[in-house]
């Protein structure tokens, strides 16, 4: 039996979706409005379209945010962010899926306890610990304390990819003289490999866009990350809102297009972990 | 799904045997726990043992640190703006429980209704959740709530009374809240979308031939089928709501006269604005009593799920 919805229930679905889009939409929109307006325009009406296109909105922004830095910087922490979290993450989690050391439910507890664990528990001892060591203004140093915030979902997420994969692959490789290391890198890892592109993208995702720590622990304007550089901008430097909207769309767009490319692995991997970003 | 196809393939094989006839696997696997637990113990575990221990000392981050006993606790306890922190720590989970949660339960069975668009709203209704908060903010401040160049100021200038939310010390913090709902709610719509869809069909077409109205198939069956996930981002609202940070410090710094102030902004003023450290990890423990009792929940219904 094929079921049909009613016209009228189809109706206010729609109108009630269309208001929900509406609402995500509308502040987005005014963010491209906006950085294609000259200040004085803006204050006139932030809803009015923009005409013409004031592009010199980006270069300032690009040069009062310091972007050619800053832009380099937040790359570089994401990356190196997601190259520690994966290699760190992916044999911690294959451990614990299968389950290969007797203590693993210790383990599993413990790590799914900390993604839960507030960051002002150990931000402040952290932060006087780090400025005695010269680490303060420090990308690696930062993307290390990324690292430890993140590994945790990270793995979690990871551990469920290496429990769908059938054990009879990894036994009959350890039959044919495999070893263990063997087992890992040359069949376990290519198999959870969607996995590990699915992580990449989340954590890489929280890493440009986190602000607490970034904001703590970079303070130097030529160390700072783009997102850092942006609140600085606005909170600051400029009360040119046409430029500050362009500082924001340089930094959302790149992030936006990514979004929209791999949708369902960002959506499944954030439902699978559920960590707020 | 995954752990039910590893417990049944774990019942049908004795991977121990092979296990077994391998060098002691447990003591090399053992070594792939290293990297992650270094990196965890040193960023995390340390230095949340030392914010334990930094609670009952007096230090302002460079001389040496002075015991103090409970001294800290003491006056975090009898400082008004703690109590004002918290209380509004416990508003703020008091809405993000309601609000967010109803508006993607609503979305997420319309939805399941709208079967050719769901795709479309799915990935817009997640657009916000991938925007950075600093720039979720400024674009609120900017360009709604501000009084010049936002929204709210074009509504006055037609005539409309609606002063900016974040100036006021009765809005400031509802102002701030209204911001992330923005940032929060499209997430929860598409988990919750995720689990509908794994409701059983011959359930859902059983009500619609029995001539169920929308608000009983909500009440009787799409609810009921979905409890565990609403009950799980519940858990988790309680949990994030107590660490709520970025969106109250960009915005209004706890401000107007501390009426927005949270517990994370509060530790953070502490520690890094009146070099008063020991403060700071006494309020840090405060927020982490509330998330311990919440993380026990998550923890425990997380491994029941699953079968640990």
């Amino acid at each position: 039996m094929n079921l049909v919805e009613g016209r009228f229930t189809m109706i206010v679905t729609y109108v009630a979706l269309g208001i929900g889009a509406f609402i995500a939409l509308f502040p987005i929109a005014l963010l491209v409005l906006n950085s294609l307006k000259p200040a004085a325009q803006i204050v006139v009406s932030p809803l009015a379209l923009p005409w013409p296109f004031r592009w010199d909105n980006f270069a300032h922004a690009w040069r009062d945010a310091h972007f050619s830095q800053t832009f380099v910087n937040s790359a570089m922490l994401t990356a190196m962010t997601i190259v520690l979290v994966c290699t760190t993450g992916s044999l911690t989690a294959y451990v614990l899926a299968r389950r290969k050391i007797k203590s693993w439910k210790i383990w599993t507890f413990y790590l799914m306890a900390t993604t839960t664990a507030p960051i002002q528990l150990f931000l402040f001892p952290l932060y006087f610990g780090y400025a005695k060591l010269g680490l303060i203004n420090n990308p690696p140093a930062v993307s290390l304390i990324y690292a430890a915030l993140y590994s945790p979902f990270a793995i979690m997420l990871l551990r469920t990819y290496f429990l769908a994969v059938p054990k009879e692959l990894e036994e009959a490789a350890l039959v044919d003289g495999a070893n263990h290391w063997q087992v890992f890198t040359q069949v376990m890892l290519p198999i959870v490999s969607p996995g590990i592109l699915t992580v990449a993208l989340i954590i890489g995702l929280y890493s440009w866009n986190e602000f607490l720590i970034a904001t703590t622990f970079l303070q130097k304007a030529d160390k700072a990350t783009a997102v850092v550089a942006f609140n600085l901008l606005s909170g600051q430097y400029s009360s040119d809102w046409g430029e500050i909207m362009a500082a924001a769309l340089l930094i959302v767009l790149p992030v936006v297009v990514l979004f929209l490319f791999m949708q369902r692995r960002f959506i499944e991997g954030m439902a699978g972990g559920s960590v707020k970003g | 799904m995954a752990f039910q196809s590893e417990a049944i393939v774990g019942t049908q094989t004795p991977a121990r045997r092979v296990d077994s006839s391998a060098p002691r696997p447990s003591a090399v696997h053992a070594l792939y726990l290293i990297p992650t637990l270094i990196i965890n113990f040193a960023i995390i575990l340390v230095p949340a043992l030392l914010t334990i221990a930094l609670a009952f000392f007096s230090w302002d981050g460079i001389s040496a640190p002075v015991f103090i006993g409970l001294d800290n606790f003491v006056a975090v306890f009898s400082d008004s703006v703690f109590w004002t922190a918290l209380t509004n720590n416990v508003i703020w989970t008091c809405i993000f429980l309601v609000v967010p949660v109803a508006m993607g339960l609503v979305a997420a069975t319309m939805l399941l209704v709208a079967r050719k668009a769901r795709n479309f709203f799915q990935v817009v209704y997640f657009l916000p959740v991938v925007i950075a908060t600093a720039i979720t903010a400024r674009v609120w401040q900017g360009m709604i709530y501000s009084p010049v160049t936002g929204i709210f100021g074009l509504m006055h200038r037609y005539g409309i009374p609606v002063g900016n939310p974040l100036s006021g010390t009765s809005t400031a913090l509802y102002g701030v809240a209204t911001v992330d709902l923005w940032h929060w709610w499209g997430f929860l719509c598409v988990i919750f979308f995720a689990a509908l869809r794994q409701v059983p069909q011959e359930q859902i077409e059983a009500a619609k031939i029995e001539g169920a109205t929308y608000w009983q198939m909500l009440r009787y069956v799409l609810l009921p089928g979905i409890r565990p996930t609403i009950t799980l981002m519940m858990i988790l609202t309680v949990i994030w709501s107590f660490l709520v940070f970025d969106f109250v410090y960009i915005l209004t710094q706890g401000g107007p006269a501390f009426s927005s102030e949270v517990l994370s902004t509060l530790a953070y003023r502490h520690a890094f604005y009146d070099l008063n450290v020991g403060q700071a990890a006494a309020v840090a423990l405060v927020i982490s009593c509330f998330g311990l009792i919440a993380t026990f929940f998550y923890v425990r219904i997380q491994t029941r799920e699953e079968q640990l």
